[in-house]
């Protein structure tokens, strides 16, 4: 028998980098807001320095709902199924901005236009045939406001490159204009990424430390960070790391209106007669509650949102909720984060320390920052060389064909060469395409007996060959500062990824998009939407700020529509 | 590029012929390795010319592994990270310890893939061999071992049920992890995988000057956990019925 619980304004599913954001404005505006997450609050004291417990066994410390719930994936609808030992985010308040690398990049204004981009400059043939890719319903200019808070609310280390017009070649010179530097100088170069930084110049690029939503001094009285080595999937012990569950939720608490609700595991949205979301369910401990609430604001992760979506089934929307135009789950895509390049120094490069947002980025080459032309793709990469690795990690670096994986010689190998290995980081273009979708699995269930999301994608040609385009001109960065050997990694599969977008797009026309200009279901007017599942293209960036301007954003209309959109 | 059969071969071939100069020979050190200075004496290098079963220390009391499966195990990780003159390998750090605390704790759900394993691993050098495995010599455990890295050990007559490359990468991820993962988990004793990495170890806090390049770290031999500043619970289970709204 489900307990329903006294209701209030909002609920936010989901208490990570989207909905931890939310809260805050809305419970600073007057709105009683109730956060319902998974997890549980882990401190620092659960951050031990310990490459086992985060690297490898996938954070024994949290809650396992994750774990639970990994996606299937196929390549295609008559490839294999397969599924992965462990769900690449976690639960737990504040979610994977626990854990996540903390890249905190704005998108590239052409991101937000890259139908329209592509046709003035090149035609409308160079849009990838098969691609559902559309323009953004606005522009880089309307999010900057909102990029601009997050940065400066939670906290975000860098250098800006084109203050309202003014280019500063230190920082990224083909960023969109900001209205003003970030609020923290960057993190702090090390030897390897200045001498990287160096053979860039020699190439004539113009490198620069990356954004981070990290300390690189004491910020909102909280320390600098230690650069200890464990930031990747790691918590930060000093709470350095400008999560949600440092930042935004801790003040949005202090308000008074706003309740975190722990071990919270939703399973469907109600709706009522009228087909508006009317409660969330949730199941602690085996026991059901209803959570009534004026307004929804689902903030699980891209896979999550589409479940939760698809399971949430009414008369009113028979195919799953905000589903009668049959667009849930399609404009999928995860970021072409795979293809990598590793590279071998003949000297050691005491990069035994630091962190993955301590580095040196190289944008010439991402998005439209160069011309195509003449080449057989849209889009580009960013390339990103850091500072970050431990000793398993150590202990299973390439050997560039000199070696073999084991025995005496590949001892002999690693005991020379393990601090002299780096690999890159290469984030690429990844457009939406027909038949790129989620949906629910068949056949694979979680504990509760609930189908898990089902991931059909694969990559195609344009991503292919932003890929060897992009490992090229890594390769020819790690040569330049000496490299002797290099090895290209394969691109991977489309399978669960920390970087996967769509299932509930955002746009204007609502026979093609989920969710409405402002994040705002098309057909559930009281139900919105955040996280990277509203985004159409990825550009070369993590989406975390990007997916938390726009939760703000999101946010901040609620706030000034309340009495519209409450009801 | 040369298969790795043929550079397993060809290091073995290599191994073979400076054996027998190899305890006079000095330990090779890595220019600017940082911790290369702060190495322990080497320990007098294994001979490569019968079975290596470790019997230097003795064993730990076994949670998960039998007495025999732990002896095929040690025989294993010998050739996947042999103690030669490099200095120790994963016998010497405890990799089979690790191993054996795991399987019956975080990794107990491959308990029952190590013993099919382990026991198909066996199966197959009596057939292929004609020998159990301990008692192959190492050039002769070193190619049955390639055979099921490479997954040609799988078929009826070897007896493994998936395919046998499987099984050796789980293994070989398990060494490493005993190897060179934090010795709160009961393996790399003695930092023996820091120190074979030059890892300077464990920090809270790391300055510029530790990062800069030529900079040689005093090596911390210390595990994350040997402050009290971190929680060792290793998972989170809060008591049923615990409340869950932040008021309570």
């Amino acid at each position: 028998m489900a307990t329903t619980l006294k209701g209030t304004d909002v609920v936010i599913i989901g208490l990570g980098a989207a909905g931890g954001i939310a809260a805050l404005p809305l419970a600073e505006a007057g709105v009683q807001v109730i956060g319902l997450e998974a997890g549980t609050w882990l401190t620092r004291r659960d951050f031990a320095p310990d490459e086992i417990r985060n690297n490898v066994r996938d954070w024994p410390q949290a809650v396992q709902k994750a774990n639970h719930e990994v996606p299937t994936h196929r390549l295609n609808p008559s490839a294999p199924t397969t599924r992965a030992a462990s769900h690449p985010m976690m639960n737990g308040v504040g979610g994977t901005t626990l854990h996540y690398w903390a890249q905190s990049w704005r998108l590239n204004p052409w991101d937000f236009h890259v139908v329209s981009e592509t046709t003035r400059r090149y035609g409308r043939s160079r849009v990838p045939a098969g691609s559902t890719v559309e323009d953004w319903p606005f522009g880089y200019d309307e999010l900057e406001p909102y990029y601009d808070k997050v940065e400066w609310e939670t906290g975000v280390s860098g250098k800006g490159g084109n203050i309202k017009g003014a280019l500063d070649p230190t920082g990224n010179v083909f960023e969109g204009p900001r209205q003003r530097d970030y609020p923290m100088p960057p993190l702090r170069p090390t030897g390897f990424t200045d001498l990287m930084a160096a053979a860039a110049r020699s190439l004539g690029w113009k490198p620069f430390a990356g954004p981070a939503q990290i300390n690189s001094r004491t910020f909102q009285d909280r320390s600098p960070c230690m650069y200890h080595g464990f930031c990747n999937r790691g918590g930060c012990h000093v709470d350095a790391k400008n999560g949600t569950s440092v930042t935004t939720i801790p003040r949005a608490q202090k308000t008074g209106r706003f309740t975190v609700v722990t071990r919270a595991h939703v399973t469907t949205l109600d709706v009522d007669a009228k087909g508006r979301v009317s409660a969330v369910r949730y199941v602690t401990d085996g026991e059901e509650y209803i959570q009534p609430a004026k307004v929804v604001l689902l903030a699980a992760y891209t896979y999550e949102n589409t479940r939760l979506l698809l399971l949430s089934k009414s008369p009113a929307f028979p195919n799953g909720l905000s589903n009668n135009h049959g667009q849930v789950g399609r404009h999928y895509l995860s970021h072409a984060q795979g293809g990598g390049v590793s590279a071998l120094f003949p000297f050691n490069l005491n990069s035994w320390y630091g962190l993955p947002a301590q580095g040196t980025a190289v944008d010439e080459f991402a998005d439209d920052n160069f011309d195509h032309g003449a080449l057989d793709f849209i889009g580009g990469g960013n390339l990103w060389i850091y500072s970050d690795r431990r000793p398993i990690g150590a202990a299973n670096v390439p050997t560039f064909g000199r070696a073999p994986g084991w025995g005496a010689a590949w001892k002999a190998f690693i005991k020379e060469h393990a601090d002299r290995v780096n690999t890159a980081y290469l984030q690429k273009t990844t457009l939406p395409y027909e038949g790129n979708v989620l949906d629910l699995d068949p056949e694979v269930k979680d504990p509760l007996g609930f189908p898990v999301c089902r991931i059909t994608a694969d990559y195609r040609d344009n991503e292919r060959r932003i890929n060897t385009f992009v490992q090229d001109r890594m390769e020819q960065w790690y040569r330049a500062a000496g490299a002797v050997a290099i090895q290209r990694n394969p691109l991977g599969t489309m399978g669960p990824s920390t970087h996967s977008y769509g299932g509930t797009r955002m746009g204007d026309n609502p026979e093609t998009n989920v969710v409405n200009r402002w994040g705002f279901s098309h057909e559930v007017p009281n139900l919105g939407v955040l996280g990277g599942s509203v985004m159409g293209t990825s550009g070369a960036r993590n989406p975390t700020l990007t997916l938390q301007a726009l939760a703000w954003r999101t946010a901040d209309h609620l706030v000034k529509n309340w009495k519209g959109i409450a009801g | 590029m040369l298969s790795r059969r043929d550079l397993l071969r060809a290091a073995g071939a290599a191994m073979a012929a400076t054996e027998a100069s190899a305890a006079t020979t000095a330990r090779r050190e890595t220019p600017g390795s940082p911790a290369g200075a702060d190495l322990p004496p080497a320990p007098a290098p294994m001979r490569h010319d019968r079975p290596h079963d470790d019997q230097s220390a003795p064993r730990l009391p076994l949670e998960a592994l039998t007495a025999d499966e732990a002896d095929l195990l040690t025989a294993i990780v010998a050739r996947l990270i042999p103690s030669d003159a490099n200095g120790p390998g994963a016998v010497e750090a405890g990799a089979v310890h690790y191993i054996d605390r795991a399987l019956a704790g975080a990794l107990s759900s491959s308990r029952e893939a190590y013993r099919r394993g382990l026991s198909a691993l066996e199966r197959y050098a009596r057939s292929s061999r004609g020998k159990p495995f301990r008692e192959l010599a190492p050039i002769d455990q070193e190619s049955l071992l390639i055979d099921v890295e490479t997954g040609s050990a799988t078929g009826s007559g070897a007896g493994f049920d998936g395919s046998s490359a499987v099984f050796f990468a789980m293994l070989r991820a398990h060494t490493w992890q005993g190897t060179f993962g934090d010795p709160f988990y009961g393996g790399n004793r003695n930092f023996i995988g820091w120190d074979l990495l030059g890892y300077p170890g464990v920090r809270t806090a790391v300055t510029p000057d530790d990062q800069r390049l030529g900079a040689v770290p005093v090596p911390m031999r210390r595990s994350a956990y040997d402050s009290d500043m971190f929680n060792k619970a290793t998972a989170s289970t809060p008591p049923k019925g615990a409340p869950h709204g932040d008021d309570a």
